[in-house]
């Protein structure tokens, strides 16, 4: 069935077409979107795209970074501004997809998608969303809890504050494939450290629930501990506590709840 | 709903009227007669309907037709210059790269993206590369090999022109 595509020059205009059609449906990359289309999905009838320039725009420069919510995996990797974050966008899909896949869409990638968004909590962004009635700001980690059920609203940008020391920002993703392939796990983690001791971790785990999640208990038992092997085996065993990992096709919920404290630990000692 | 769109492919400009939802390889292949862009799985997952807009590499089955309007895209039947192959397309014959031959469209544009980007890769980098075309043939191999060739004799031709 042929499906009417609305081009917007602006994202507000782009914001209100969705608010007034419920079967429309944005666009952005599209690896996710154009999949459904091509699969004969007949939950929408109407795609809303914009050319607005803002859509794709990067403030990398400062301490406060500032994506559109169209900037793609491509143009991270491209910028030497954002090169803590390159390993972040290498782990979504291969350079065909990357071209295309955006850091909103990746916001709204079902399991075991969403590697960036993993990383965007761990770094404690902030979403920019528009509606028809105007522009407000939301914590990413209030976004993805309410996403299944939330209304549709166009991300417009995130924003996130550069870690000041950029070794204390971590990712590791674990495939069943290489170099690349969707998550068994993956892990994000913020881990500044004052004289050898981590205070303020930040850690979101990716494929362990039905969206990236905060681990809270690994956070916890890092407090004021150094990253040695004794430092961080409190937090290697909370890390099997956490989420609700599902089942499927790479693992099992009981491999991924096995696995996860392991490749945490190589991830906090920088082990291969 | 339908829209007429114009692009340059493969060096020449062409119109082409695009359906709602349609994607740039269905327009390719269907509309425009380019049938050397593959449709494998129309996921984005295997890689074979690889080809570039505007340089860069993405998977035609999940672009929107319409979103090519105005920009350039380069299919494997634009590499060859005339009748001379692509050292690419040189590499791979000569490397037994291609057996069934499926997945050699995407390997090459994917590979063109990489050398236009970075002609003298490291293997590992042409793994990289090639890391969203899958080939159920050679075991990547001989493929990985070619790219490597390939990108020793263009800077070869290149070290002649200059010297
Ligand atoms: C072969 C392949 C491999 C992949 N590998 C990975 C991987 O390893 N890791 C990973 O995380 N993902 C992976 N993906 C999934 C996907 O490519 C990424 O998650 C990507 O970031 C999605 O972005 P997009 O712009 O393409 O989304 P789209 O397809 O454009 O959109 C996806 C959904 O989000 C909604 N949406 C998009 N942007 C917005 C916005 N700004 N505001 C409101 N709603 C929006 C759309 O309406 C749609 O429902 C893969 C996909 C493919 C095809
Ligand atoms: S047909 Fe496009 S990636 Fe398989
Ligand atoms: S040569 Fe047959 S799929 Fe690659």
């Amino acid at each position: 069935m042929p499906l009417e595509v609305r081009t917007t020059s602006t994202l507000s205009e782009a914001a209100s077409l969705l608010q007034a059609e419920r079967t429309a449906r944005f666009l952005a990359g599209g690896t996710l979107l154009m999949r459904a289309v091509n699969e004969g999905d007949v939950s929408f009838s109407t795609i809303v795209r914009t050319t607005d320039p803002a859509f794709g725009r990067m403030r990398a420069a400062g301490g406060r970074i500032e994506l559109g919510a169209g900037v793609t995996m491509a143009q991270i990797l491209a910028s030497r501004e954002l090169a803590f974050l390159h390993p972040v966008a290498r782990a979504v899909g291969g350079p065909a997809v990357r071209t295309m896949a955006t850091v909103g869409g990746n916001l709204f990638a079902a399991h075991p998608y969403g590697d960036f968004a993993t990383a965007l909590l761990a770094l404690d962004a902030r979403l920019q969303l528009a509606s028809g009635f105007g522009v407000r700001e939301m914590a990413l980690e209030e976004f993805l809890q309410a996403r299944e059920r939330g209304p549709r609203q166009l991300v417009t940008a995130v924003s996130f504050e550069r870690p000041s020391d950029p070794t204390a920002f971590r990712f590791r993703k674990m495939t069943r494939t290489h170099p690349k392939g969707a998550a068994v796990v993956t892990i994000a983690a913020l881990v500044p450290a004052s004289g050898g001791r981590v205070s303020a971790a930040r850690v979101a785990l990716g494929a362990m629930a039905a969206q990236p999640i905060r681990a809270r208990a690994i956070e916890r038992a890092l407090e004021g501990r150094p990253l040695t092997a004794e430092g961080v085996a409190a937090a290697v065993a909370a890390a099997a506590r956490e989420g609700d990992p599902p089942t499927d096709a790479l693992a099992s919920a009981w491999y991924r709840r096995r696995v996860v404290g392991v490749v945490l630990r190589r991830l906090l000692l920088g082990e291969v | 709903m339908t829209r007429a769109i114009r692009l340059e492919l493969n060096g020449t400009e062409v119109a082409a009227v695009a359906e709602g939802g349609e994607n740039l390889l269905s327009l390719l292949r269907g509309r425009l007669g380019d049938t050397s862009p593959k449709a494998g799985c129309l996921q984005g997952t295997c890689g074979a309907c690889t080809v570039l807009v505007d340089g860069e590499p993405v998977v035609a089955c999940l672009m929107l037709a319409e979103a090519v309007d105005g920009r350039r895209v380069t299919t494997v039947r634009g590499l060859a210059d005339g009748p001379r192959l692509h050292p690419l397309q040189e590499a791979f014959m000569d490397g037994f790269a291609a057996q069934c031959g499926f997945c050699t469209p995407g390997m090459l544009m994917a590979a063109k993206a990489l050398l236009d980007r970075e002609p003298q890769p490291t293997r590992e980098q042409v793994i990289e590369a090639i890391a969203g075309n899958v080939c159920r043939c050679t075991g990547y191999t001989p493929i990985v090999d070619a790219i490597l060739e390939a990108a020793r004799r263009m800077a070869g031709r290149r070290g002649r022109v200059e010297g």
